[in-house]
């Protein structure tokens, strides 16, 4: 029997304004704990919040981006429930009147086609502090740091039908927001962070019964915790079991899962209207204005960069699709004037050495300005691909600019022909043996037997005579002797 | 409706509330009367009423998305039971 599989994801994204939603404490990540939680954001009796318009203007710049409908009247309620990283007891959110309402976004399916993927609303609200459960004399630690940081919760309908699916839905809403710049969009320090609905079903029957995996962080463990969320479920209903309605933690660590409450324990949260907040109310004036500031979102990104940058719909992806990736590209191809070779640095080395060391392109040790400064060291042929890689390890740690590592570490490349050609002579003259074989040989074997030569003259100017000149003049003198 | 001794044991649970053997009738016999002020409320027809957000004729007014508040952690902490290293310890809680 065919087993059909429904996805709908919720998705916290982390607005990027410099103060709390409701209060005016720095949002700034990795202060020391609890230097960034003000009176309002601990509860203190007596406070009062006032919405950050930052965080309001974003959360429309979203809904504008996806093609949602925007609430000229919005509302925020408050969410019951009993934790200690909520100093209030209550999570400020939106429930009746959110400010996002509806949308949709294409997403590219392997086979090349396009699905659409509606959003069902987005609304705002405040996160949550941290807590940290190493142990303190049998206690946990509070950070409230985060505690009021904005966030816009999107909420897609149950569209998706694979991990594959949710991953290219999750990645598109990634770029759009990075490209809006409301959210900094680095999954490493939690600014996106998942809840996925899944459930399974025979293909025509009705919806099962759905668990909500919670707060996964990477692209990749949302794909894992649903492949294996999706089995668990086959494999009870193929058993006789059945489905219970369950909220489940997954840990990508050990790639484990477990149910961490039943719906029969489920909290109540006694939403209610907030009554420390008043309605917002925004006018179709406001509406225009901000969807006159939208930047340019991931798409027609795409598309530029496949026309003004001649680059395959794979490598526009790879290069536009993630703002601070694109920002990156078209800086180091401004400065340094080849947009291919800087589409293959910055897809290949940068992004290998990002990737093994888990860091957003934001946080990379080796500047667009710098690796454009290498770039055009390869363009002028004072170095090869092959030192410009050495040249950029080097950089990576932080060593300073390309022409002074080349200086210091000898590594340009001899393009003096004169030089390169004494260098010839000499293995030439050095490897009698070889010559006669290569004299004697097929003449569709020499092409082969060219690399001992090259090898011999490579070795000799230390890895720094231009390949594609020795290439040349050795050809160019072996011909000679024939 | 009217709700029983075992909702309003079920109801102190879920709200953290300690409601003693002692306390539990005279609990279940005024929140059902608070119950049936409702049910009284009920019968009123809102059909051409919209929710009510807030009980002022307002809107939410804004502020600047500007730095105003500095670290008070030192005035913060001597008020809570138990700190370290600028935390606030807590019973221990893990789901």
């Amino acid at each position: 029997m065919t087993w059909e599989t429904v996805i709908g994801l919720e998705v916290h994204t982390q607005l990027a304004t410099h103060t709390k939603i409701f209060s005016g404490a720095s949002t700034e990540f990795g202060a020391e704990p609890n230097t960034q939680a003000c009176a309002i954001d601990l509860a203190m009796p007596g406070t009062l919040p006032v919405l950050n318009e930052e965080a309001l203007r974003m959360a429309v710049m979203f809904g504008l981006a996806v093609d949602a409908d925007i609430g000229k009247i919005s509302a925020f309620e408050r969410k019951n429930y009993f934790y200690p990283d909520l100093p209030k007891g209550y999570q400020t959110t939106q429930l009746e009147k959110p400010i996002v309402l509806g949308g949709h976004l294409d997403i590219e399916l392997a086979d090349g086609t396009t699905k659409t993927i509606r959003i069902h609303h987005a609304h705002l609200e405040e996160d949550a502090g941290k807590s940290l459960h190493e142990d303190f004399h049998g206690m946990s630690g509070i950070d409230l740091n985060r505690a009021g940081t904005p966030l816009i919760e999107i909420v897609s309908e149950p569209d998706m039908s694979n991990s594959d699916e949710a991953v290219a839905f999750a990645k598109k809403l990634h770029a759009i927001v990075t490209s809006l710049e409301i959210c900094d969009g680095i999954m490493a320090h939690g600014s996106m962070r998942f809840d996925v609905n899944v459930s399974v079903r025979h293909k025509g029957d009705e919806l099962g019964i759905r668990t909500e995996t919670k707060n996964l962080n990477s692209f990749r463990f949302m794909e894992k915790a649903i492949k294996k969320e999706v089995e668990r479920q086959i494999d009870l209903i193929e058993d006789g079991g059945t489905v219970l309605q369950e909220t489940r933690l997954y840990d990508g660590d050990t790639d484990t899962a477990r149910s961490m409450r039943s719906k029969e324990e489920a909290n109540d949260y006694r939403y209610f209207p907030c009554p420390d907040l008043l309605p917002i109310e925004i006018d179709q004036a406001y509406i225009d204005a901000v969807k006159a500031s939208l930047p340019e979102l991931p798409d027609a990104r795409h598309q530029r960069f496949m026309e003004q940058y001649q680059l395959s719909s794979y490598d526009a992806g790879v290069l536009g699709d993630d703002a601070a990736t694109a920002h990156y590209f078209e800086t180091t191809t401004e400065q340094c004037g080849d947009a291919k070779l800087a589409a293959n640095w910055v897809s290949g080395e940068l992004a290998a050495k990002l990737n093994s060391e888990d860091m957003a392109i934001q946080q990379s040790p080796v500047s667009a300005e710098q690796l454009a400064a290498l770039i055009k060291r390869i363009s002028d042929k004072t170095v090869s691909n092959k030192m410009a890689r050495e040249v950029f390890e080097v950089m990576w740690q932080g060593e300073g600019d390309p022409d002074s590592i080349i200086e210091a570490r000898g590594l340009k490349q001899v393009s003096d022909s004169g030089a390169i050609e004494a260098m010839v002579d000499e293995v030439i003259e050095n490897s009698s043996k070889q010559i006669d074989n290569y004299l004697n040989a097929d003449e569709a074997k020499r092409p082969k037997m060219l690399g001992y030569f090259v090898g011999q003259i490579m070795k000799a100017s230390k890895g720094q005579a231009n390949p594609q000149q020795v290439n040349e003049i050795l050809l160019n003198k072996l011909n000679a002797l024939l | 409706m009217t709700i029983d001794r075992a909702d309003i044991e079920k109801l102190g649970e879920l709200a953290r509330i300690a409601i003693t053997e002692a306390n539990i009738e005279a609990t279940t016999r005024s929140i059902n009367e608070v119950l049936a002020l409702v049910d009284q409320l009920q019968s009123a027809n809102t059909d051409q009423v919209s929710p009510l957000a807030n009980p002022l004729d307002a809107t939410q007014r804004l502020r600047h998305d500007r730095i105003s508040e500095s670290n008070h952690r030192e005035d913060f902490q001597p008020l809570a039971p138990a700190t370290e290293n600028g935390l606030y310890l807590v019973p221990k809680v893990i789901e």
